[in-house]
C-alpha cells in the first residue's frame, strides 16, 4: 500500500504540492489525472524518492520512504518514463535486464537476456528487437520496451507516467490493454499519472483528480462519470468553462 | 548607478562565484568517493578507458607533433639572435615535458572528451534517464561520473607521456630534416637534459588536468537545464570550466615543481 500524507512541494515561488493526501490500497491500479503542470509527475517522483518533499509524509507498506534501505525499498518498483528513458548506449535486451545485470539482483548474462526476451514477448515485441538500439525503434516500441524494463524484475509496485503520450489512438489502446493486463497478472500496485482519458477508464480501478496542489476528488473508476466534482466534470468533459482555468 | 547598488552587484557575484566553488568541490569530492566504494561498474569503465584513452590519440598525437614542430623553429629562430641555435633539443624536451605537452593535451581533452561528458549526461538528464537509473538501484554517481574520472585519471597522464614523446618527436623531424642537426647528438642531448622531476610534473599535471576534465563534465551534465538549450549551455560552460582550471591547475603546478 502507498500512502501520502499532507505532501508539500515547492520550486522557488512556485507551490506544485500543497498538501497531497492519497492512499492506493495494495494490488489495486491508482490513475491521477490532472492538467498539465498540476503536479502529477512531482507527487509520482515524491513517492519514488527522486523529488524531495519539503514536508509530509510518504509510506510504502507501511515503510517510511525516507528511511531505510533505499536499494530495498527501490527494488519493489519498476516505472515507465513518458519518453521511455532507455539508455542509448545500450542495446534493447540490456536495456530491460538492466537490473539484473548489475547490483543485488545480478543474474548471469544468458539468464538476464532470456528474461529480458521473455518480457519483450511479454509486450508484444519480437526476439530480434533485443539487439537493436532504442535509436532504431519507433516511439511505440519504445513504449513498450520500456514497459518490459518496468516489469522485468517482476516487481510488486509499478508507476507508468502518461504511458499514451506521443502514440497513436491504436498504440494508445494497445499500451493501455498492455498495462492493465500486466498489472492484473502480476498483482501488482499500480500508479499511473495521464490526462489521456481513454487511459483512465482502461488502467484504472480507481482515480484521483489532482488540480492546485491537493486531490480535489478520488474514487472508484465506475463513479468517474456521476462524481459530482466540477473539476472533475470539466475535466473529462474537456470544457474550457468551469473551475479549472484554461490558461494557466 | 548607485554606489550602493553596485557594491550589492559586486558582493551577490562574488558569494555566487563561491557557491559555485563550493558546490563544485563537493562534487567532486563526492565522485572521488565513489571509486573507491562499490559496487564498482568495470563495463563502464573499460568504455570511459577507450573513449578518453585510446580514441583521444589522434587528435593527441597531431597537436602534439605539430607543437613540437613550430617549437624547434622558433627556438631556432629566436636562438640565432644571440648565437644560441644549439639549445634546440635542450628547450624543445624541456618546453614539451614540463609545459606544452600537459598543456595541450589537457585542453584537447576539455575540447573533446569535457564536451562529449557533459553533453551525454546532460542529454541523459533532459531524457530522464538519470532518473530511470535511480529506479533501477543505480547511482548515477557511481554509474556515471566515477568511471569517467577514474578513466581521466589514468588515461590522460598516459596521454601526456604519449604527446610528449610525440612532441619531442616533431621537434627532431624539423632540426634533423630542416635546420641541420646532427639526429644522433639531438636525441642525445635531449635524453641527457631531461630530468625525472620535469617527466614526475607532467604526469601529475595529467592526472590533475584529466580530473579537471572529467569532473567538469559530469558536473555540468549531473546539473544540465532542460531542452536542448540546457544541454547546449552545459556543453559550453564545461569546456570553458575546464579550460580555465586546467591553465589555473598548470600554473599552481609549475609553481608547486619548480618555483617553491
Amino acid at each position: 500500500m502507498i500512502r501520502m500524507e499532507n505532501v508539500h512541494k515547492a520550486f522557488g515561488d512556485n507551490h506544485v504540492l500543497r498538501g497531497v493526501n492519497l492512499e492506493i490500497p495494495k494490488g489495486t491500479s491508482m490513475v491521477i489525472i490532472g492538467g498539465s503542470g498540476t503536479g502529477k509527475s512531482v507527487a509520482l517522483k515524491c513517492v519514488l524518492g527522486l523529488i524531495k518533499p519539503d514536508s509530509g509524509k510518504i509510506y510504502v507498506d507501511g515503510q517510511d520512504a525516507a528511511t531505510g534501505n533505499r536499494d530495498a525499498f527501490l527494488a519493489k518498483f519498476g516505472m515507465l518514463f513518458q519518453g521511455g528513458a532507455l539508455f542509448d548506449s545500450l542495446p534493447i535486451w540490456q536495456n530491460v535486464a538492466f537490473r539484473l545485470l548489475r547490483g543485488p539482483l545480478k543474474r548471469p548474462a544468458d539468464y538476464a537476456r532470456e528474461i529480458a526476451i521473455d518480457k519483450l514477448r511479454r509486450v508484444g515485441l519480437r526476439a530480434n528487437v533485443a539487439d537493436l538500439y532504442p535509436s532504431e525503434l519507433s516511439g511505440g516500441m519504445q513504449k513498450r520496451v520500456g514497459l518490459a524494463r518496468a516489469i522485468a524484475a517482476d516487481p510488486e509496485i509499478i508507476f507508468f507516467d502518461e504511458p499514451t503520450t506521443g502514440l497513436d489512438p491504436i498504440m494508445s489502446g494497445v499500451i493501455n490493454d498492455l498495462i492493465r493486463e500486466i498489472v492484473t497478472e502480476m498483482g501488482a500496485t499500480a500508479m499511473t499519472i495521464t490526462h489521456d482519458m481513454s487511459s483512465v477508464r482502461a488502467i484504472a480501478d480507481n482515480v484521483a483528480m489532482l488540480h492546485d496542489g491537493v486531490i480535489q476528488w478520488t474514487g472508484p473508476v465506475s463513479q468517474l462519470d456521476s462524481s459530482g466534482d466540477p473539476y472533475v466534470e470539466q475535466f473529462i468533459s474537456g470544457s474550457a468553462e468551469g473551475p479549472i482555468e484554461a490558461v494557466r | 548607478m548607485n554606489p550602493l547598488a553596485m557594491l550589492a552587484e559586486l558582493g551577490r557575484a562574488v558569494l555566487n562565484l563561491l557557491a559555485a566553488f563550493g558546490r563544485v568541490t563537493l562534487f567532486a569530492l563526492d565522485a572521488l568517493s565513489h571509486i573507491f566504494r562499490p559496487p564498482f561498474y568495470p563495463r563502464e569503465l573499460g568504455m570511459a578507458l577507450l573513449n578518453i584513452g585510446w580514441l583521444s590519440l589522434p587528435v593527441v598525437g597531431l597537436t602534439t607533433i605539430f607543437t613540437g614542430g613550430a617549437l624547434a623553429l622558433q627556438i631556432y629562430a629566436g636562438g640565432a639572435r644571440f648565437n644560441a641555435e644549439a639549445v634546440v633539443p635542450q628547450i624543445v624536451a624541456i618546453g614539451m615535458v614540463r609545459e606544452l605537452g600537459p598543456v595541450m593535451v589537457g585542453l584537447m581533452i576539455a575540447a573533446r572528451v569535457t564536451s562529449s561528458i557533459a553533453a551525454e549526461i546532460a542529454t541523459m538528464k533532459v531524457t530522464e534517464q538519470i532518473d530511470a537509473l535511480v529506479t533501477l538501484s543505480t547511482h548515477p554517481m557511481k554509474y556515471l561520473t566515477a568511471p569517467r574520472v577514474l578513466a581521466a585519471l589514468i588515461t590522460v597522464p598516459a596521454l601526456v607521456a604519449v604527446g610528449d614523446i610525440i612532441g619531442i618527436a616533431g621537434g627532431y623531424a624539423v632540426a634533423t630534416q630542416n635546420l641541420g642537426f646532427n639526429p644522433a647528438a639531438y636525441l642525445k642531448n635531449t635524453v641527457d637534459f631531461l630530468e625525472p622531476l620535469d617527466i614526475l610534473s607532467s604526469l601529475v599535471k595529467g592526472a590533475a588536468f584529466g580530473m579537471i576534465a572529467a569532473i567538469m563534465g559530469c558536473y555540468f551534465g549531473m546539473n544540465s537545464g532542460r531542452g536542448a538549450q540546457g544541454v547546449g549551455r552545459a556543453t559550453k560552460s564545461s569546456v570553458e570550466a575546464a579550460a580555465v582550471l586546467i591553465l589555473a591547475a598548470n600554473f599552481v603546478l609549475t609553481g608547486v615543481f619548480f618555483s617553491l
